[in-house]
């Protein structure tokens, strides 16, 4: 069965699987415990917009997510510094507003532009050695920020009050956590699609803080997880002829019900 | 010097009045207890006192400074109710969490840090459930967790917000002699809406419902209760050992 692996662009698919699995394993961890899915989500659909706008101006796409996907992640750092009342409404606002502008800007672009399905979805199978490279610096950088503030991240995400009556500067500590998941979302975006990159964040995340005892642990469970289901997601789609991202969610999903019943056998270790 | 000086503090959120012409002044090694019912301003009080919280108006100075300069000698222990119970993090991390603005950024925490966090956890008995996983641990056990996380600030005020609520009677004669212990040299104001429990252990006793009323003492009568509540409160000591509330005259406020 492993014939498969002889073509370059299943080769690429699963170390861009591989890699991608390390940025969701590991800034999932902190979209999970802080529960900002729903910010996570914002990000990456606003991003869409950035997709548009870069199509319009003949521009490379990267850097219209980059630009989009950075301002949503000070948008919602600034709503949040003016405590304002409606932050999840004002970022549902700006998720819709993301989206419509990349669907108005695409519509506006003459020639040939990719449709909106392989933006939501991702087309992990076409991905060129170039991004894979470009996930392994993405990689280096999450894992480096994630190392340097380990503390400090694990600080604000369980307990902000705390962190500021200590004088951590938390609101700057918080942008950088978002900004760390723009990023993620960006580059995995145009391998793994928007929706994906919501439900691997989440979804691996999700499961490991039912069966581990630290932040360190979650990460690396979540990494594991995400590695298994986009390689298991990859060959089953390519043997039934699937698409390979959904393919991928289905399987996260239908693990994450699994997990609930495996964790009520498995008692969770109360000591060390 | 005073350990607090509150002077004319007013906050209002969203053009509601949380708190109006607050005056309080707490000398040092005082152990204050704080009731009024739940709304009544009580969280937004520690909250300008940590500097969390910026009055519109008045002024506040703790040890003589203002809030800001004072960031990290205040001890804060927030109720633990807000935490969620399936963060997976060790006692032993929770409390290293107080010795953070001391981390370099490489390099982490140092042998001193680590020293003061082991203290702490000491203190507070705490020794055998370093590596425990902090949701999993009683109600008694975690507020514990949060005083030794506040301790290891180096505090020489330290503020608790509801802690009787996630404690029974039986950990609660352990839990304010900890506390009465460490008021031989720290500051404490507790805050509660609990009046059967705190009125045994405090020095002095504020009820706060937006406004303040200060009694230079620790018994409460109903007409104090009556003011704070706006309705009449039956005094019942629930839970406290050794202790009858006293009939308390309120002409000499």
């Amino acid at each position: 069965m492993f014939e498969i692996f002889q073509y370059d662009f299943m080769i690429n698919a699963v170390a861009a699987s591989i890699l991608a699995s390390i940025a969701f394993g590991v800034v999932g961890t902190y979209v999970v415990v802080k529960r900002i899915v729903f910010i996570s989500g914002g990000i990456a659909h606003t991003a869409y917009g950035g997709i548009g706008l870069a199509f319009f101006l003949g521009i490379n796409p990267f850097w219209g997510t980059v630009a989009f996907a950075i301002g949503a992640a000070f948008f919602i750092s600034f709503v949040r510094r003016e405590k304002n009342q409606h932050e999840d409404t004002l970022i549902g606002i700006m998720w819709a507003f993301g989206m419509a502008i990349g669907v108005i800007l695409i519509g506006l672009t003459p020639g040939y532009v990719p449709n909106l399905m392989s933006y939501l979805f991702g087309n992990i199978l076409t991905i060129p050695r170039v991004d894979v490279v470009g996930m392994l610096i993405l990689d280096v950088v999450i894992l480096a920020l994630v190392f340097l503030f380990f503390r400090e991240f694990q600080a604000i995400t369980f307990d902000e009050e705390f962190s500021r009556a200590i004088g951590l500067r938390v609101d700057n500590l918080y942008l950088l956590l978002l900004v760390i998941i723009a990023l993620t979302t960006v580059i995995l975006i145009k391998l793994v699609g928007i929706i994906l990159v919501v439900a691997l964040l989440s979804i691996p995340a999700a499961i490991s803080i039912k069966f581990v005892k630290s932040i360190k642990a979650m990460m690396i469970m979540s990494t594991m997880l995400g590695i298994v289901f986009t390689i298991s997601g990859l060959l089953l789609s390519y043997y039934l002829n699937l698409a390979a991202g959904a393919t991928i969610i289905i399987i996260s999903v239908i693990a994450y019900f699994a997990s609930g019943f495996i964790s009520r056998f498995v008692v969770k270790k109360r000591t060390s | 010097m005073n350990a607090v000086n509150l002077s004319n503090i007013k906050v209002s959120i969203n053009g509601i009045d949380i708190l109006e012409n607050v005056n309080l002044t707490i000398p040092e090694k005082e152990f204050l207890g704080i009731i009024g019912p739940n709304g009544g301003g009580k969280t937004t009080l520690l909250k300008v006192l940590l500097g969390l919280i910026k009055p519109n108006s008045g002024s506040v100075k703790i040890f003589g400074k203002v809030p800001e300069e004072n960031l990290g000698m205040i001890g804060y222990v927030p109720q633990f109710s807000s935490f969620d119970a399936d963060y997976p993090v060790s006692v032993l991390d929770v409390v290293m969490m107080g010795r953070l603005k001391h981390k370099k950024l490489l390099g982490g925490f140092s042998a001193e840090d680590r020293s003061i966090v082991d203290e702490s956890i000491e203190l507070v008995n705490l020794s055998d459930y370093k590596y425990r996983q902090v949701g999993y641990l009683s109600g008694g056990e975690k507020q514990r967790v949060l005083i030794a996380r506040a301790l290891t600030t180096k505090p020489k005020l330290l503020l608790l917000d509801e802690p009787t609520a996630s404690i029974d009677s039986k950990t609660g004669k352990s839990f304010y002699d900890l506390l009465e212990k460490l008021n031989e040299d720290i500051t404490v104001i507790l805050v509660s809406h609990d009046i059967g429990a705190i009125s045994a252990y405090v020095n002095k006793i504020a009820c706060l419902n937006k406004k303040l009323v200060y009694h230079d003492t620790k018994e409460i009568s109903a007409e104090m209760l009556e003011q704070v509540y706006h309705c009449p409160v039956d005094l019942i000591a629930h839970g406290v050992p050794h202790r009858v509330l006293n009939e308390h005259d309120h002409g000499n406020e």
